[in-house]
């Protein structure tokens, strides 16, 4: 049924954003599109007019809005607005407001967003950042819209991490969530994989094969200095914070087999946790820290199972045909996303917890390592398109999918990052 | 005439790399030319070729393949790892990374344990057959290194491996 859905509404927008490090691309619409006016703000209005689009290309990529168009109508103070002109345009919501330059270079915007069906204000703020972060206040602006209007709390302010591959070179990359202000974690000629972000987004703890195999690194994003907490001899790997950030729970070989132990995040404490003698990986801890979902094969093949982080019997939770990989638990504890194999294609697939029902969100390819937005509103995955590996989201509902570009190399492993 | 015998080693050498991949392997009539133009300088010089740089032997082939999903050595490949066993039980100061790969059909991590999974297996099994753990080294690169690209059976059966690397 969602598939079917799915494929009626692809294509039925699509946008480019140019002069992004991804190029993003939007395909299917939500399905009852919010229209909402943004009046580019006044003051410093060319500085109003980079973060407008900002803003737009945010709200744009949800599927959720329709733009209204503004044409010859620039209110920047609730006094100049006439409710009547934007209710004949069909606008249900209108955002104004100012910016301005301050004495000491921070960037200040004054911004309104209101009901021009009720003619009443809805949000208003003042939002401020150092010189040079207009983007952040694009995102902080977008996210109050988007709050308002659907309900839920926006997450364009927060950040993705995901490994660049080109050639034989390899970059681990933190970027705003719509791939703007790159940051290069880790640069070198061996493979990286799986980061994960520390509860509180000051932490990577990742996979990196520098010396000479897959070992398990944390470092700090705010001093880039780093330390290899798991180094035994085999292969070390999936690391998964737990929700206090107090512990890390990481895959080793060297007792036999991919088991899954815990340990702080300094390397110290090691325990094991699992003693199955098959493949048990890519460990995620429920939101209250009490359970974990992981990978296991053993029961034949690779599938998704569940465990208590204090220790005890595994429960197997996917049936479906196929090989199923990479679980993570949705925000609210409720579901969990996983890449589902079959017949030669990976879907990204969303399972309930109480009915155990599951629900495709994709039409397949190789779509691998899902994540959901700290909102539980988008899942991010790796696919591939023209013969590169892309970013791409999905939303929750399936509905509605953006492709993102990086500008060359693939992209792959990504992961949101928390709310902060 | 030792100019001459490294020349014919080197062009040895060559042939017996193009006769590792798996399809040529199994493509029955195209070892046979090659095994007559090596025969003559093996035997003029027998001393001065290390066995594991002889490319007649056994000890040429350095990678093992497996099946989809499937980390236990395949009898095909059981002679070739027991060859390598014999000569590191013999050549102690040798030793050799063993390095398991995967095909893409699977979560990265997963493909990073089976590729675990493949070398040591082969790790074990060299043991058996007289090698000492000390000269083993078993990692994975999973899904991570692949031979050859494309989402295909003929890529994902060069890529489902695992090399054996001797250090120089």
């Amino acid at each position: 049924m969602l598939k079917i859905m799915l494929l009626g509404l692809l294509m039925l927008a699509q946008t480019v954003s140019a002069y992004a490090a991804l190029n993003i691309e939007i395909i299917g619409a939500g399905a009852h599109q919010i229209p909402v006016s943004l009046v580019p703000l006044g003051g410093d209005e060319k500085l109003g007019l980079a973060i407008n689009d900002v803003v737009t290309g945010d709200l744009l990529r949800t599927g959720l809005f329709r733009l209204v168009d503004t044409t010859g109508k620039s209110p920047h103070d609730v006094a100049d607005v006439n409710y009547s002109d934007w209710q004949l345009r069909g606008a249900e919501a209108l955002s104004i407001g100012t910016v301005n330059v301050l004495p000491n270079g921070r960037i200040e915007a004054r911004f309104r967003l209101l009901d021009v069906v009720k003619k009443n204000q809805l949000v208003g703020e003042a939002v401020s950042a150092n010189d040079g972060q207009m983007r952040a206040i694009g995102h902080r602006i977008a996210d109050l819209i988007y709050e308002k209007l659907t309900g839920d709390k926006g997450v364009f302010s927060t950040r993705i991490a995901y490994v660049n591959r080109q050639a034989k070179s390899y970059r681990l990359i933190v970027a705003d969530s719509d791939g703007y202000n790159e940051q290069v974690v880790l640069k070198h000629n061996e493979p990286i994989m799986s980061p994960a972000w520390s509860p509180d987004g000051a932490h990577l703890a990742y996979v990196s094969f520098e010396t000479g195999h897959a070992a398990v690194f944390v470092q700090s994003l705010l001093t880039n200095q780093r330390r290899a907490v798991a180094d035994f001899p085999g292969s070390n790997s999936a690391p998964a914070w737990s929700p206090d950030g107090h512990q890390l729970a990481v895959v080793m070989t060297h007792d036999g087999s991919s088991q899954i132990y815990l340990l702080h995040p300094d390397g110290s404490g090691v325990h094991r946790l699992t003693f199955s003698g098959s493949i048990d990986t890519e460990p995620n801890f429920s939101p209250d820290g009490q359970t974990l979902l992981f990978t296991s094969d053993r029961g034949g093949s690779p599938q998704v199972y569940s465990m208590p982080v204090a220790g005890g019997a595994a429960q197997r939770l996917t049936f479906a045909d196929g090989n199923s990989f990479s679980p993570r638990y949705s925000p609210d504890g409720k579901s969990f996303v996983f890449a589902h194999l079959t017949g030669g294609r990976f879907y990204i697939a969303v399972q309930d917890f109480q009915t155990g029902q599951v629900e495709t969100l994709t039409a397949g390819g190789w779509e691998k390592k899902p994540s959901f937005a700290p909102n539980g509103k988008i899942i991010l995955f790796a696919s591939e398109a023209r013969g590169r590996g892309i970013l791409a989201t999905v939303s929750s509902d399936g509905r509605v999918q953006q492709h993102m570009f990086t500008q060359s190399g693939d992209a792959r492993e990504p992961v949101w990052g928390p709310q902060l | 005439m030792k100019k001459l015998v490294i020349s014919i080693v080197l062009l040895n050498l060559l042939a017996a790399c193009a006769s590792q991949k798996p399809k040529e392997m199994t493509a029955a009539p195209a070892p046979a030319p090659v095994a007559a133009a090596v025969a003559a300088p093996a035997k003029a010089a027998p001393t001065m070729v290390d066995p594991l740089n002889d490319p007649n032997s056994m000890l040429a082939g350095r990678s093992v393949y497996y099946p989809f999903d499937v980390s236990a050595v395949q009898d095909a490949d059981k002679p070739l790892v027991q060859a390598h066993a014999k000569y590191l039980s013999e050549h102690a100061n040798r030793t050799v990374r063993l390095e398991g790969n995967c095909d893409e059909r699977g979560s990265t991590e997963y493909n990073l344990g089976l590729g675990q999974r493949r070398a040591d297996g082969v790790k074990k099994m060299l043991e058996l057959g007289g090698a000492k753990a000390a000269q083993l080294n078993s990692v994975s690169y999973g899904e991570e290194k692949p031979k050859a690209a494309g989402h295909n059976e003929a890529a994902w059966e060069q890529n489902r491996r695992t090399d054996l690397n001797y250090a120089q």
